[in-house]
């Protein structure tokens, strides 16, 4: 591409005026239209993963992430206080199921399900995504485990729901198998049964757990002997509280 | 007037070329595609068939003209016929605006050919304004691949970057949304990834605000919005025409 070029003095004054006009034009037209953010009620309609895997290309990992991406550039810009306030939670979640199952290895739709979307003030939004995050644990528990745990601490903390707290900590006791699956996230329970004054059933877990020989660490299995201690003592609190005098 | 002889040239050379025959297989192409659709969709077989088939043919529409004007002027070169051209008593200027205006009317009758299908399924009022659209955006990019073919001189390159300037100008909206997301942290390297979309996007023509398909399918848009993109693409297209011409007068030919 070797060009042979004539100097610069060879351009008539006109077309240099009409290349600096244009290009001032264009760039100033840019500035004052700038582009306007994403509204939440622009969010289209997810796509089908089928056609999500097709428009990838064969390359579904990096799509799966592109879609994320683009997903989460909705309600987000502009004087908006608290980010995807009036994002529609259905949509969205079919949205979220479609990019996973499109590639379902990857944690970014139910880390932006626990971690971003079910921080939405509105509790019924932040409970269809944590029922997201549910739904989607069921199909791979090993692997998603921890995303279901985290929903748990919100449903207690944040929602103050206990009964799905304990659900979800119930899921994660019972269906994950891995070995890498850390024994506080199965513990969950546990602490979840206590805070809902359901000592007894606390404390036969605890006591199925440490005779199970699961807890190798000395200090952890310190902790939850005294722990189980602590809970007899209070059940003997309680019941020696509702013996008719 | 020499200008108007040249535009009259190139859309005779388009006519005799096979730019008629492939807006034709275009449009039946388009046409079975959506026959076929409406048998396989259960809800919106209507709208389904408009957003497929005006997605189509808006790419067949920028493809042809961009391949139209890319191997003209490259033929035009080969063919020793720049130099002909240019040793008659023509002007630099008439000649290169001379055939941009003939790819600009090449363009506006691919963009009505296309329209007319689109009838079958949306309000007249709203394909106009689709056509309209498809019209400017032809426009701008027979000026783009003109841009390029002269500068890059050779038919790979050429492509390439106009293939390349389209596609980026299609995604720069969303490439921007992206990148102003407030999730990442504020870190110096997220603010210059930030700072550089925008720039990028300061140069570019908003072609995803254009000829867009859900006019056809949920009706007009609004007009003010309508004319602002319509003058952004205008502006752009002169732009590029402004840069051909500079680039143009260059040439030691």
């Amino acid at each position: 591409m070797i060009r042979d070029e004539r100097p610069l003095a060879t351009v008539p004054a006109w077309v240099w005026f009409a290349l600096a006009l244009t290009l001032a034009a264009q760039i100033g037209w840019q500035i004052v239209r700038p582009p306007s953010p994403r509204a939440a009620s622009d969010l289209p309609a997810p796509p089908a993963p089928a056609m999500l895997r097709l428009a990838s290309f064969g390359e579904p990992a990096a799509a799966a992430r592109l879609a994320m991406l683009y997903l989460q550039s909705f309600d987000l810009r502009a004087g908006n206080d608290i980010p995807y306030r009036e994002l529609n939670y259905g949509r969205l979640i079919d949205w979220l199921r479609a990019i996973l199952a499109t590639d379902p290895r990857s944690q970014y739709p139910l880390f932006a399900a626990a971690r971003i979307y079910a921080e939405n003030p509105d509790p019924r939004k932040a409970r269809a995504a944590l029922e997201f995050v549910y739904q989607e644990f069921l199909k791979d528990p090993n692997r998603r485990w921890r995303w279901l745990a985290h929903a748990a601490l919100l449903a207690k903390y944040r929602l103050k729901d206990l009964p799905l707290a304990l659900r979800y900590a119930t899921a994660v006791e019972r269906l994950t198998t891995a070995p890498d699956v850390p024994v506080w996230a199965k513990q969950m329970r546990i602490f979840i049964l206590e805070d809902m004054d359901q000592l007894q059933a606390a404390k036969i877990m605890l006591g199925g757990l440490l005779a199970s020989g699961q807890i190798k660490d000395p200090a952890e299995l310190r902790f939850l002997k005294q722990h189980l201690e602590r809970l007899e003592a209070k059940i003997q609190r309680r019941d020696a509280r509702r013996q008719p005098k | 007037m020499h200008a108007a002889i040249l535009a009259r040239f190139v859309v005779l050379e388009a006519r005799r070329s096979g730019l008629p025959w492939l807006v034709a297989a275009s449009v039946a192409g388009g046409l079975g595609l959506a026959a076929f659709l409406s048998q396989v969709a259960v809800t919106e077989s209507l709208e389904l068939q408009t957003a497929i088939v005006a997605a189509l043919l808006r790419a067949c529409a920028v493809f042809l003209i961009a391949a139209q004007v890319i191997t003209s002027t490259q033929r035009e070169r080969d063919d020793k016929g720049l130099e002909l051209v240019l040793s008659l008593p023509l002007s630099r200027p008439a000649y290169y605006l001379g055939r941009l205006a003939g790819f600009v009317a090449c363009g506006a009758v691919v963009s009505a050919c296309f329209a007319l299908p689109l009838l079958l399924w949306s309000p007249p009022q709203a394909v106009l304004l689709w056509a309209l659209s498809l019209c400017a955006e032809t426009a701008l990019m027979a000026a783009a691949a003109m841009f390029f073919s002269t500068v890059l001189t050779q038919l790979v390159p050429a492509a390439a970057a106009t293939a390349g300037l389209y596609l980026l100008a299609r995604s720069i909206g969303a490439i921007q949304a992206i990148a102003g997301g407030p999730l990442a942290e504020p870190s110096l390297p997220q603010r210059l990834a930030r700072w550089s979309v925008d720039a990028v996007a300061l140069l570019l023509p908003r072609l995803d605000s254009v000829t867009r398909t859900d006019w056809l399918i949920y009706g007009s848009p609004a007009l003010d919005a309508y004319g602002a993109a319509l003058a952004g693409l205008v502006l752009y297209a002169l732009l590029l025409g402004a840069a051909g011409l500079f680039d143009f007068h260059r040439r030691n030919l």
